[in-house]
Protein backbone atom coordinates (compact mmCIF):
# COMPACT_ATOMS: atom_id res chain seq x y z
CA UNK A 1 0.00 0.00 0.00
CA UNK A 2 1.30 3.44 -0.81
CA UNK A 3 2.30 5.80 1.96
CA UNK A 4 -0.49 8.09 0.77
CA UNK A 5 -3.20 5.43 1.13
CA UNK A 6 -1.78 4.45 4.52
CA UNK A 7 -2.00 8.07 5.59
CA UNK A 8 -5.68 8.25 4.68
CA UNK A 9 -6.37 5.06 6.62
CA UNK A 10 -4.54 6.55 9.60
CA UNK A 11 -6.63 9.69 9.44
CA UNK A 12 -9.91 7.80 9.04
CA UNK A 13 -9.13 5.70 12.11
CA UNK A 14 -8.07 8.70 14.18
CA UNK A 15 -11.13 10.71 13.18
CA UNK A 16 -13.35 7.72 13.85
CA UNK A 17 -12.05 7.36 17.41
CA UNK A 18 -12.69 11.01 18.18
CA UNK A 19 -16.09 11.06 16.45
CA UNK A 20 -17.22 7.96 18.38
CA UNK A 21 -16.65 9.75 21.66
CA UNK A 22 -18.49 12.79 20.40
CA UNK A 23 -21.29 10.62 19.08
CA UNK A 24 -21.85 9.19 22.56
CA UNK A 25 -21.78 12.61 24.20
CA UNK A 26 -23.61 14.67 21.58
CA UNK A 27 -25.63 12.15 19.61
CA UNK A 28 -26.72 9.86 22.43
CA UNK A 29 -26.55 11.96 25.59
CA UNK A 30 -27.62 15.17 23.85
CA UNK A 31 -24.85 17.49 25.01
CA UNK A 32 -23.09 19.46 22.28
CA UNK A 33 -19.34 19.69 22.63
CA UNK A 34 -17.77 22.37 20.45
CA UNK A 35 -14.33 21.89 21.96
CA UNK A 36 -13.39 18.38 20.94
CA UNK A 37 -10.06 19.65 19.56
CA UNK A 38 -9.09 20.86 23.04
CA UNK A 39 -9.34 17.33 24.41
CA UNK A 40 -7.44 15.99 21.41
CA UNK A 41 -4.74 18.58 22.04
CA UNK A 42 -4.35 17.42 25.63
CA UNK A 43 -3.89 13.84 24.46
CA UNK A 44 -1.47 14.85 21.69
CA UNK A 45 0.74 17.03 23.89
CA UNK A 46 0.84 14.60 26.82
CA UNK A 47 1.64 11.63 24.64
CA UNK A 48 4.01 13.48 22.29
CA UNK A 49 6.02 15.10 25.07
CA UNK A 50 6.27 11.88 27.09
CA UNK A 51 7.54 10.00 24.05
CA UNK A 52 9.91 12.69 22.87
CA UNK A 53 11.42 14.09 26.07
CA UNK A 54 11.15 11.12 28.45
CA UNK A 55 11.58 8.35 25.85
CA UNK A 56 8.41 6.63 27.02
CA UNK A 57 7.45 3.77 24.65
CA UNK A 58 4.73 4.88 22.25
CA UNK A 59 1.97 2.48 23.43
CA UNK A 60 2.39 3.68 27.00
CA UNK A 61 2.57 7.36 26.06
CA UNK A 62 -0.60 6.96 23.98
CA UNK A 63 -2.40 5.42 26.96
CA UNK A 64 -1.21 8.35 29.11
CA UNK A 65 -2.55 10.77 26.48
CA UNK A 66 -5.88 8.97 26.50
CA UNK A 67 -6.12 9.06 30.30
CA UNK A 68 -5.17 12.75 30.30
CA UNK A 69 -8.06 13.47 27.94
CA UNK A 70 -10.41 11.58 30.24
CA UNK A 71 -9.12 13.12 33.45
CA UNK A 72 -9.26 16.72 32.21
CA UNK A 73 -12.94 16.21 31.39
CA UNK A 74 -13.73 15.67 35.09
CA UNK A 75 -12.94 19.22 36.33
CA UNK A 76 -14.59 20.64 33.18
CA UNK A 77 -17.70 18.49 33.55
CA UNK A 78 -18.30 18.88 37.28
CA UNK A 79 -19.32 22.55 37.16
CA UNK A 80 -20.74 22.65 33.61
CA UNK A 81 -22.80 19.47 33.21
CA UNK A 82 -25.28 20.68 35.81
CA UNK A 83 -26.07 23.52 33.42
CA UNK A 84 -28.34 23.36 30.43
CA UNK A 85 -26.85 22.09 27.20
CA UNK A 86 -26.20 25.52 25.66
CA UNK A 87 -24.01 26.66 28.52
CA UNK A 88 -22.13 23.40 28.39
CA UNK A 89 -21.44 23.91 24.67
CA UNK A 90 -20.04 27.38 25.34
CA UNK A 91 -17.91 26.06 28.21
CA UNK A 92 -16.34 23.38 26.01
CA UNK A 93 -15.62 25.97 23.32
CA UNK A 94 -13.94 28.16 25.93
CA UNK A 95 -11.96 25.22 27.24
CA UNK A 96 -10.54 24.29 23.85
CA UNK A 97 -9.55 27.89 23.13
CA UNK A 98 -7.90 28.08 26.55
CA UNK A 99 -5.91 24.93 25.80
CA UNK A 100 -4.81 26.36 22.45
CA UNK A 101 -3.71 29.66 23.99
CA UNK A 102 -1.83 27.96 26.81
CA UNK A 103 0.00 25.79 24.30
CA UNK A 104 0.82 28.85 22.20
CA UNK A 105 2.14 30.89 25.10
CA UNK A 106 4.03 28.38 27.23
CA UNK A 107 6.98 28.59 24.83
CA UNK A 108 9.54 27.03 27.13
CA UNK A 109 7.34 24.04 27.77
CA UNK A 110 5.25 23.35 24.68
CA UNK A 111 7.35 25.09 22.07
CA UNK A 112 4.77 27.82 21.60
CA UNK A 113 3.16 28.43 18.24
CA UNK A 114 5.92 26.55 16.42
CA UNK A 115 4.95 23.39 18.25
CA UNK A 116 7.03 20.29 18.95
CA UNK A 117 8.81 18.63 16.04
CA UNK A 118 10.38 15.19 16.00
CA UNK A 119 7.78 13.20 17.89
CA UNK A 120 8.47 9.46 17.58
CA UNK A 121 6.05 8.32 14.91
CA UNK A 122 3.96 5.26 14.21
CA UNK A 123 4.49 3.83 10.73
CA UNK A 124 2.11 0.88 10.75
CA UNK A 125 -1.60 1.75 10.42
CA UNK A 126 -2.88 -1.73 11.30
CA UNK A 127 -2.83 -1.37 15.13
CA UNK A 128 -4.53 2.01 14.80
CA UNK A 129 -7.27 0.57 12.59
CA UNK A 130 -7.67 -2.25 15.10
CA UNK A 131 -8.00 0.20 18.00
CA UNK A 132 -10.56 2.27 16.08
CA UNK A 133 -12.69 -0.78 15.30
CA UNK A 134 -12.46 -1.88 18.93
CA UNK A 135 -13.69 1.57 20.02
CA UNK A 136 -16.53 1.30 17.51
CA UNK A 137 -17.54 -2.02 19.03
CA UNK A 138 -17.32 -0.66 22.59
CA UNK A 139 -19.52 2.36 21.90
CA UNK A 140 -21.92 0.39 19.72
CA UNK A 141 -22.33 -2.11 22.55
CA UNK A 142 -22.52 0.59 25.23
CA UNK A 143 -25.46 2.43 23.72
CA UNK A 144 -27.65 -0.68 23.86
CA UNK A 145 -26.77 -1.38 27.50
CA UNK A 146 -28.82 -0.12 30.43
CA UNK A 147 -26.27 2.68 30.78
CA UNK A 148 -26.61 3.62 27.12
CA UNK A 149 -30.40 3.63 27.40
CA UNK A 150 -30.06 6.01 30.34
CA UNK A 151 -27.98 8.35 28.15
CA UNK A 152 -30.65 8.28 25.44
CA UNK A 153 -33.31 8.99 28.08
CA UNK A 154 -31.37 12.10 29.11
CA UNK A 155 -31.21 13.25 25.51
CA UNK A 156 -34.92 12.68 24.94
CA UNK A 157 -36.24 14.25 28.13
CA UNK A 158 -34.09 15.03 31.11
CA UNK A 159 -36.99 15.49 33.56
CA UNK A 160 -38.55 12.20 32.53
CA UNK A 161 -35.13 10.58 32.88
CA UNK A 162 -34.82 11.85 36.45
CA UNK A 163 -38.34 10.71 37.19
CA UNK A 164 -37.41 7.12 36.41
CA UNK A 165 -34.63 7.41 38.99
CA UNK A 166 -31.74 8.03 36.61
CA UNK A 167 -28.88 9.98 38.17
CA UNK A 168 -28.64 12.19 35.10
CA UNK A 169 -25.55 14.06 36.25
CA UNK A 170 -23.64 10.83 36.76
CA UNK A 171 -24.50 9.55 33.29
CA UNK A 172 -23.60 12.86 31.68
CA UNK A 173 -20.25 12.71 33.47
CA UNK A 174 -19.65 9.14 32.27
CA UNK A 175 -20.41 10.11 28.67
CA UNK A 176 -18.18 13.15 28.95
CA UNK A 177 -15.39 11.07 30.49
CA UNK A 178 -15.57 8.43 27.77
CA UNK A 179 -15.60 11.21 25.18
CA UNK A 180 -12.50 12.69 26.83
CA UNK A 181 -10.73 9.32 26.76
CA UNK A 182 -11.46 8.79 23.10
CA UNK A 183 -10.54 12.37 22.14
CA UNK A 184 -7.29 12.05 24.08
CA UNK A 185 -6.56 8.75 22.34
CA UNK A 186 -7.31 10.23 18.92
CA UNK A 187 -5.15 13.29 19.61
CA UNK A 188 -2.25 11.17 20.83
CA UNK A 189 -2.38 8.97 17.74
CA UNK A 190 -2.60 12.02 15.51
CA UNK A 191 0.57 13.46 17.05
CA UNK A 192 2.45 10.22 16.57
CA UNK A 193 1.20 9.86 13.02
CA UNK A 194 2.11 13.38 11.88
CA UNK A 195 5.37 13.41 13.86
CA UNK A 196 4.95 16.93 15.11
CA UNK A 197 2.28 18.91 16.90
CA UNK A 198 1.42 22.58 17.03
CA UNK A 199 -1.46 24.49 18.63
CA UNK A 200 -3.09 25.46 15.33
CA UNK A 201 -3.77 21.79 14.55
CA UNK A 202 -6.29 21.80 17.41
CA UNK A 203 -8.28 24.96 16.81
CA UNK A 204 -11.95 25.61 16.24
CA UNK A 205 -11.86 24.20 12.67
CA UNK A 206 -10.89 20.78 14.08
CA UNK A 207 -13.73 20.85 16.63
CA UNK A 208 -16.15 21.89 13.90
CA UNK A 209 -14.95 19.09 11.66
CA UNK A 210 -15.68 16.59 14.44
CA UNK A 211 -19.18 17.96 15.10
CA UNK A 212 -19.92 17.95 11.36
CA UNK A 213 -18.92 14.30 11.18
CA UNK A 214 -21.29 13.36 14.01
CA UNK A 215 -24.24 15.23 12.50
CA UNK A 216 -23.44 14.17 8.93
CA UNK A 217 -23.41 10.46 9.74
CA UNK A 218 -26.57 10.54 11.84
CA UNK A 219 -26.70 11.79 15.40
CA UNK A 220 -28.55 8.74 16.66
CA UNK A 221 -26.30 6.12 15.16
CA UNK A 222 -22.85 4.84 16.06
CA UNK A 223 -22.56 3.34 12.61
CA UNK A 224 -23.20 6.80 11.19
CA UNK A 225 -19.98 7.92 12.87
CA UNK A 226 -18.15 5.09 11.11
CA UNK A 227 -19.53 6.05 7.71
CA UNK A 228 -18.99 9.76 8.05
CA UNK A 229 -15.43 9.29 9.35
CA UNK A 230 -14.65 7.30 6.22
CA UNK A 231 -16.50 9.58 3.80
CA UNK A 232 -15.60 12.98 5.18
CA UNK A 233 -11.94 12.05 5.63
CA UNK A 234 -11.59 10.77 2.06
CA UNK A 235 -13.74 13.44 0.46
CA UNK A 236 -11.20 16.31 0.71
CA UNK A 237 -8.60 13.99 -0.79
CA UNK A 238 -10.86 13.11 -3.71
CA UNK A 239 -11.51 16.81 -4.20
CA UNK A 240 -7.83 17.68 -4.54
CA UNK A 241 -8.47 18.22 -8.25
CA UNK A 242 -10.68 21.18 -7.33
CA UNK A 243 -7.60 22.88 -5.81
CA UNK A 244 -8.53 26.12 -4.03
CA UNK A 245 -12.24 25.36 -4.33
CA UNK A 246 -11.80 22.17 -2.36
CA UNK A 247 -13.22 23.36 0.93
CA UNK A 248 -16.02 25.23 -0.79
CA UNK A 249 -17.11 22.05 -2.53
CA UNK A 250 -16.71 20.14 0.74
CA UNK A 251 -18.90 22.63 2.61
CA UNK A 252 -21.44 22.62 -0.21
CA UNK A 253 -21.72 18.85 -0.15
CA UNK A 254 -22.18 18.82 3.61
CA UNK A 255 -24.95 21.41 3.34
CA UNK A 256 -26.57 19.44 0.54
CA UNK A 257 -26.68 16.26 2.64
CA UNK A 258 -28.07 18.16 5.61
CA UNK A 259 -30.86 19.64 3.49
CA UNK A 260 -31.73 16.35 1.84
CA UNK A 261 -31.29 14.14 4.91
CA UNK A 262 -31.59 16.20 8.10
CA UNK A 263 -31.47 13.03 10.21
CA UNK A 264 -27.99 12.32 8.81
CA UNK A 265 -26.64 9.82 6.35
CA UNK A 266 -27.96 6.69 8.05
CA UNK A 267 -30.54 8.17 10.44
CA UNK A 268 -30.75 5.86 13.43
CA UNK A 269 -29.85 2.72 11.49
CA UNK A 270 -27.17 0.53 13.05
CA UNK A 271 -24.98 -2.14 11.60
CA UNK A 272 -26.21 -5.51 12.91
CA UNK A 273 -24.04 -8.59 13.08
CA UNK A 274 -26.60 -11.43 13.51
CA UNK A 275 -23.98 -14.19 13.50
CA UNK A 276 -22.17 -12.51 16.40
CA UNK A 277 -25.43 -12.27 18.37
CA UNK A 278 -26.29 -15.87 17.62
CA UNK A 279 -22.83 -16.98 18.66
CA UNK A 280 -23.20 -15.06 21.93
CA UNK A 281 -26.67 -16.56 22.47
CA UNK A 282 -25.22 -20.02 21.95
CA UNK A 283 -22.39 -19.44 24.41
CA UNK A 284 -24.83 -18.16 27.02
CA UNK A 285 -27.31 -21.02 26.65
CA UNK A 286 -24.40 -23.41 26.95
CA UNK A 287 -22.27 -21.88 29.68
CA UNK A 288 -24.26 -19.18 31.50
CA UNK A 289 -25.27 -21.33 34.45
CA UNK A 290 -27.43 -18.76 36.24
CA UNK A 291 -29.41 -18.05 33.08
CA UNK A 292 -31.62 -21.07 33.69
CA UNK A 293 -32.65 -19.78 37.09
CA UNK A 294 -33.94 -16.59 35.48
CA UNK A 295 -36.00 -18.06 32.68
CA UNK B 1 -49.49 2.05 57.19
CA UNK B 2 -48.90 5.53 55.92
CA UNK B 3 -47.11 5.50 52.56
CA UNK B 4 -47.01 9.22 51.91
CA UNK B 5 -47.39 12.02 54.41
CA UNK B 6 -47.32 15.66 53.45
CA UNK B 7 -47.00 18.19 56.26
CA UNK B 8 -47.85 21.88 55.83
CA UNK B 9 -46.43 22.01 52.31
CA UNK B 10 -46.15 25.46 50.69
CA UNK B 11 -44.60 26.72 47.50
CA UNK B 12 -44.31 30.39 46.55
CA UNK B 13 -43.06 31.53 43.16
CA UNK B 14 -42.12 35.09 44.05
CA UNK B 15 -45.45 36.58 45.11
CA UNK B 16 -47.53 33.78 43.65
CA UNK B 17 -48.68 31.34 46.30
CA UNK B 18 -48.94 28.21 44.16
CA UNK B 19 -49.48 25.85 47.08
CA UNK B 20 -50.40 26.89 50.63
CA UNK B 21 -50.38 24.69 53.70
CA UNK B 22 -51.19 21.45 51.89
CA UNK B 23 -51.59 18.36 54.06
CA UNK B 24 -52.09 14.79 53.02
CA UNK B 25 -51.84 11.40 54.64
CA UNK B 26 -52.03 8.51 52.23
CA UNK B 27 -52.64 5.01 53.59
CA UNK B 28 -51.31 1.94 51.87
CA UNK B 29 -53.47 0.51 49.09
CA UNK B 30 -55.73 3.54 48.74
CA UNK B 31 -56.49 5.60 45.69
CA UNK B 32 -56.79 9.29 46.46
CA UNK B 33 -57.34 12.20 44.12
CA UNK B 34 -56.41 15.85 44.07
CA UNK B 35 -58.87 17.89 42.05
CA UNK B 36 -59.37 21.57 41.41
CA UNK B 37 -59.76 24.09 38.59
CA UNK B 38 -56.94 24.74 36.14
CA UNK B 39 -54.01 26.53 37.75
CA UNK B 40 -55.02 25.47 41.24
CA UNK B 41 -51.57 24.05 41.97
CA UNK B 42 -52.19 20.32 41.53
CA UNK B 43 -49.25 19.56 39.29
CA UNK B 44 -47.07 21.79 41.46
CA UNK B 45 -47.82 19.43 44.35
CA UNK B 46 -46.60 16.49 42.24
CA UNK B 47 -43.49 18.42 41.29
CA UNK B 48 -42.84 19.17 44.96
CA UNK B 49 -43.28 15.52 45.96
CA UNK B 50 -40.88 14.39 43.23
CA UNK B 51 -38.34 17.09 44.03
CA UNK B 52 -38.48 18.89 40.69
CA UNK B 53 -39.08 22.09 42.68
CA UNK B 54 -37.80 22.65 46.20
CA UNK B 55 -40.62 23.44 48.60
CA UNK B 56 -40.78 26.80 50.38
CA UNK B 57 -42.14 25.31 53.58
CA UNK B 58 -43.25 21.98 54.92
CA UNK B 59 -42.01 18.46 54.79
CA UNK B 60 -42.81 15.29 52.83
CA UNK B 61 -42.40 11.76 54.22
CA UNK B 62 -42.26 8.52 52.26
CA UNK B 63 -42.79 5.45 54.46
CA UNK B 64 -41.84 7.58 57.43
CA UNK B 65 -38.57 8.94 55.97
CA UNK B 66 -38.30 12.58 55.04
CA UNK B 67 -37.70 13.03 51.29
CA UNK B 68 -37.72 16.84 51.32
CA UNK B 69 -34.67 18.38 49.72
CA UNK B 70 -33.51 15.19 48.03
CA UNK B 71 -32.69 15.17 44.34
CA UNK B 72 -35.41 13.84 42.03
CA UNK B 73 -33.64 10.63 41.07
CA UNK B 74 -33.11 9.74 44.75
CA UNK B 75 -36.76 10.34 45.58
CA UNK B 76 -37.84 8.23 42.62
CA UNK B 77 -35.59 5.38 43.73
CA UNK B 78 -37.45 5.20 47.05
CA UNK B 79 -40.50 3.63 45.47
CA UNK B 80 -42.29 6.59 43.90
CA UNK B 81 -43.15 6.64 40.20
CA UNK B 82 -45.07 9.20 38.22
CA UNK B 83 -46.61 10.07 34.88
CA UNK B 84 -46.83 13.52 33.35
CA UNK B 85 -49.73 15.72 32.35
CA UNK B 86 -47.94 16.76 29.14
CA UNK B 87 -46.69 13.34 28.10
CA UNK B 88 -42.94 12.96 28.45
CA UNK B 89 -41.94 9.79 26.69
CA UNK B 90 -38.51 9.06 25.23
CA UNK B 91 -40.08 9.68 21.89
CA UNK B 92 -37.28 8.54 19.58
CA UNK B 93 -37.21 5.17 21.33
CA UNK B 94 -39.31 2.15 20.56
CA UNK B 95 -42.23 1.42 22.87
CA UNK B 96 -40.45 -1.45 24.59
CA UNK B 97 -37.23 0.54 25.03
CA UNK B 98 -39.19 3.19 26.92
CA UNK B 99 -40.15 0.57 29.48
CA UNK B 100 -36.79 -1.23 29.41
CA UNK B 101 -35.01 2.05 30.19
CA UNK B 102 -37.03 2.42 33.37
CA UNK B 103 -35.91 -1.03 34.54
CA UNK B 104 -32.32 0.21 34.85
CA UNK B 105 -32.24 0.17 38.64
CA UNK B 106 -33.31 -3.47 38.72
CA UNK B 107 -30.22 -4.54 36.82
CA UNK B 108 -26.81 -4.48 38.42
CA UNK B 109 -24.21 -4.88 35.71
CA UNK B 110 -21.51 -2.21 35.77
CA UNK B 111 -20.52 0.52 33.34
CA UNK B 112 -17.54 -1.59 32.37
CA UNK B 113 -19.91 -4.40 31.41
CA UNK B 114 -21.61 -1.76 29.28
CA UNK B 115 -18.75 -1.89 26.80
CA UNK B 116 -17.81 -5.56 26.94
CA UNK B 117 -20.03 -8.67 26.94
CA UNK B 118 -20.63 -10.50 30.20
CA UNK B 119 -22.83 -13.36 31.37
CA UNK B 120 -24.46 -11.17 33.98
CA UNK B 121 -25.34 -8.50 31.42
CA UNK B 122 -26.82 -11.09 29.09
CA UNK B 123 -28.95 -12.52 31.87
CA UNK B 124 -30.19 -9.21 33.17
CA UNK B 125 -30.93 -7.80 29.71
CA UNK B 126 -32.98 -10.89 28.85
CA UNK B 127 -34.94 -10.44 32.07
CA UNK B 128 -35.44 -6.70 31.50
CA UNK B 129 -36.94 -7.25 28.06
CA UNK B 130 -39.10 -10.14 29.25
CA UNK B 131 -40.42 -8.06 32.15
CA UNK B 132 -40.96 -5.06 29.85
CA UNK B 133 -43.03 -7.19 27.52
CA UNK B 134 -45.09 -8.37 30.49
CA UNK B 135 -45.82 -4.77 31.52
CA UNK B 136 -46.73 -3.86 27.94
CA UNK B 137 -49.11 -6.77 27.96
CA UNK B 138 -50.81 -5.39 31.08
CA UNK B 139 -51.35 -1.99 29.48
CA UNK B 140 -52.38 -3.68 26.24
CA UNK B 141 -49.53 -2.39 24.07
CA UNK B 142 -47.63 -5.65 23.53
CA UNK B 143 -48.52 -5.79 19.85
CA UNK B 144 -46.96 -2.37 19.24
CA UNK B 145 -43.78 -3.02 21.24
CA UNK B 146 -41.37 -2.30 18.42
CA UNK B 147 -43.03 0.78 17.01
CA UNK B 148 -41.55 4.19 17.56
CA UNK B 149 -43.28 5.57 20.66
CA UNK B 150 -43.94 9.01 19.12
CA UNK B 151 -46.13 7.32 16.49
CA UNK B 152 -48.58 5.98 19.07
CA UNK B 153 -51.97 7.64 19.46
CA UNK B 154 -52.43 9.87 22.48
CA UNK B 155 -54.32 7.42 24.68
CA UNK B 156 -51.73 4.72 24.00
CA UNK B 157 -48.93 7.11 24.94
CA UNK B 158 -50.59 7.69 28.29
CA UNK B 159 -50.81 3.97 28.92
CA UNK B 160 -47.17 3.61 27.90
CA UNK B 161 -46.24 6.21 30.50
CA UNK B 162 -48.04 4.13 33.11
CA UNK B 163 -46.12 1.02 31.99
CA UNK B 164 -42.86 2.94 32.19
CA UNK B 165 -43.73 4.10 35.71
CA UNK B 166 -44.56 0.53 36.75
CA UNK B 167 -41.11 -0.58 35.61
CA UNK B 168 -39.69 1.24 38.62
CA UNK B 169 -41.58 -1.29 40.79
CA UNK B 170 -43.02 1.52 42.88
CA UNK B 171 -45.14 1.38 45.99
CA UNK B 172 -46.63 4.82 45.32
CA UNK B 173 -47.82 5.85 41.87
CA UNK B 174 -48.54 9.49 41.02
CA UNK B 175 -50.81 9.86 38.00
CA UNK B 176 -51.08 13.35 36.53
CA UNK B 177 -54.29 13.55 34.50
CA UNK B 178 -54.11 10.02 33.11
CA UNK B 179 -57.44 10.37 31.31
CA UNK B 180 -56.75 13.73 29.66
CA UNK B 181 -57.71 13.66 26.01
CA UNK B 182 -59.44 10.29 26.26
CA UNK B 183 -62.94 9.55 25.07
CA UNK B 184 -65.50 8.03 27.52
CA UNK B 185 -64.78 4.49 26.36
CA UNK B 186 -61.04 4.92 26.76
CA UNK B 187 -61.43 6.44 30.21
CA UNK B 188 -63.58 3.46 31.25
CA UNK B 189 -60.77 1.15 30.17
CA UNK B 190 -58.29 3.34 32.01
CA UNK B 191 -60.28 3.03 35.23
CA UNK B 192 -60.19 -0.74 34.95
CA UNK B 193 -56.47 -0.61 34.23
CA UNK B 194 -55.75 1.57 37.27
CA UNK B 195 -57.74 -0.70 39.60
CA UNK B 196 -56.11 -3.73 38.03
CA UNK B 197 -52.53 -2.50 38.53
CA UNK B 198 -53.35 -1.34 42.06
CA UNK B 199 -54.41 -4.86 43.02
CA UNK B 200 -51.73 -6.63 41.03
CA UNK B 201 -48.76 -4.59 42.29
CA UNK B 202 -50.11 -3.54 45.72
CA UNK B 203 -49.91 0.11 44.74
CA UNK B 204 -50.98 3.20 46.54
CA UNK B 205 -52.15 5.76 44.02
CA UNK B 206 -52.39 9.54 44.12
CA UNK B 207 -54.10 10.99 41.12
CA UNK B 208 -54.85 14.34 39.54
CA UNK B 209 -57.80 14.29 37.19
CA UNK B 210 -60.40 16.48 35.55
CA UNK B 211 -62.72 13.72 34.31
CA UNK B 212 -65.19 13.63 37.21
CA UNK B 213 -66.43 10.22 36.23
CA UNK B 214 -62.91 8.82 36.60
CA UNK B 215 -62.25 10.66 39.86
CA UNK B 216 -65.54 9.65 41.48
CA UNK B 217 -65.30 6.09 40.21
CA UNK B 218 -61.77 5.46 41.42
CA UNK B 219 -61.04 7.51 44.50
CA UNK B 220 -61.48 6.50 48.10
CA UNK B 221 -60.79 10.06 49.18
CA UNK B 222 -60.60 13.43 47.43
CA UNK B 223 -58.81 16.67 48.22
CA UNK B 224 -60.07 19.78 46.44
CA UNK B 225 -57.74 22.73 46.02
CA UNK B 226 -58.24 26.16 44.53
CA UNK B 227 -55.60 28.88 44.21
CA UNK B 228 -53.21 26.69 46.18
CA UNK B 229 -55.53 26.35 49.18
CA UNK B 230 -57.28 23.19 50.28
CA UNK B 231 -60.97 24.06 50.18
CA UNK B 232 -62.51 20.67 50.83
CA UNK B 233 -61.69 17.05 51.49
CA UNK B 234 -63.61 13.85 52.01
CA UNK B 235 -65.19 10.91 50.26
CA UNK B 236 -66.48 11.48 46.70
CA UNK B 237 -70.04 11.95 48.01
CA UNK B 238 -69.02 14.50 50.64
CA UNK B 239 -66.96 16.52 48.18
CA UNK B 240 -69.64 16.52 45.50
CA UNK B 241 -72.15 18.12 47.80
CA UNK B 242 -69.78 20.69 49.32
CA UNK B 243 -70.99 24.20 48.36
CA UNK B 244 -67.40 25.53 48.36
CA UNK B 245 -66.42 23.00 45.70
CA UNK B 246 -69.38 23.87 43.53
CA UNK B 247 -68.48 27.52 43.88
CA UNK B 248 -64.85 26.90 42.88
CA UNK B 249 -65.86 24.99 39.79
CA UNK B 250 -68.89 26.93 38.68
CA UNK B 251 -68.40 30.34 40.30
CA UNK B 252 -70.70 32.22 42.65
CA UNK B 253 -74.03 33.61 41.62
CA UNK B 254 -75.31 30.26 40.41
CA UNK B 255 -78.36 28.70 41.88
Amino acid sequence: MSIYAQGIIFLISINLISVLGLSLLTGFTGYFNFGQAGFMAIGAYVSGMLAKFLNVPIPISVICGMLAGGLISIPIGLPTLKLKGDYFAIATLGFSEAVRLVNENLEGFTGGARGIPGIPSIRNPIPVVFIALLCYFFIRYYVVSRHGRNCIAIREDEIAAQSIAINTFRYKMISFFINGLLAGLAGALLGHYVGFIQPSMFGIPKSTEMIIMVIFGGMHSVTGALFSAILLTTLPELLRAAAVWRLVVYGGLVILIMVLRPQGLVGSWELQLPFLNKFWDWINVRFNKKLREVS
Amino acid sequence: MEVLKIDHLSKFFGGVKAVQDFNLSLEEGRIEAIIGPNGAGKTTIFNLITGIYPSTEGEIFMNGDSISGLETYKIMSKGIARTFQNIRLFSENSVIDNVATAFHQHASYSVFEGIIPSFRRYREEKRIYADSMELLDIVDLADRAHENSKNLPYGHQRRLEIARALALKPTLLLLDEPAAGMNPEESQQLMHLIKDIRDRFNLTILLIEHHMEVVMGLSDYIVVIDFGKTISKGTPEEVQSDPLVIEAYLGVGGE
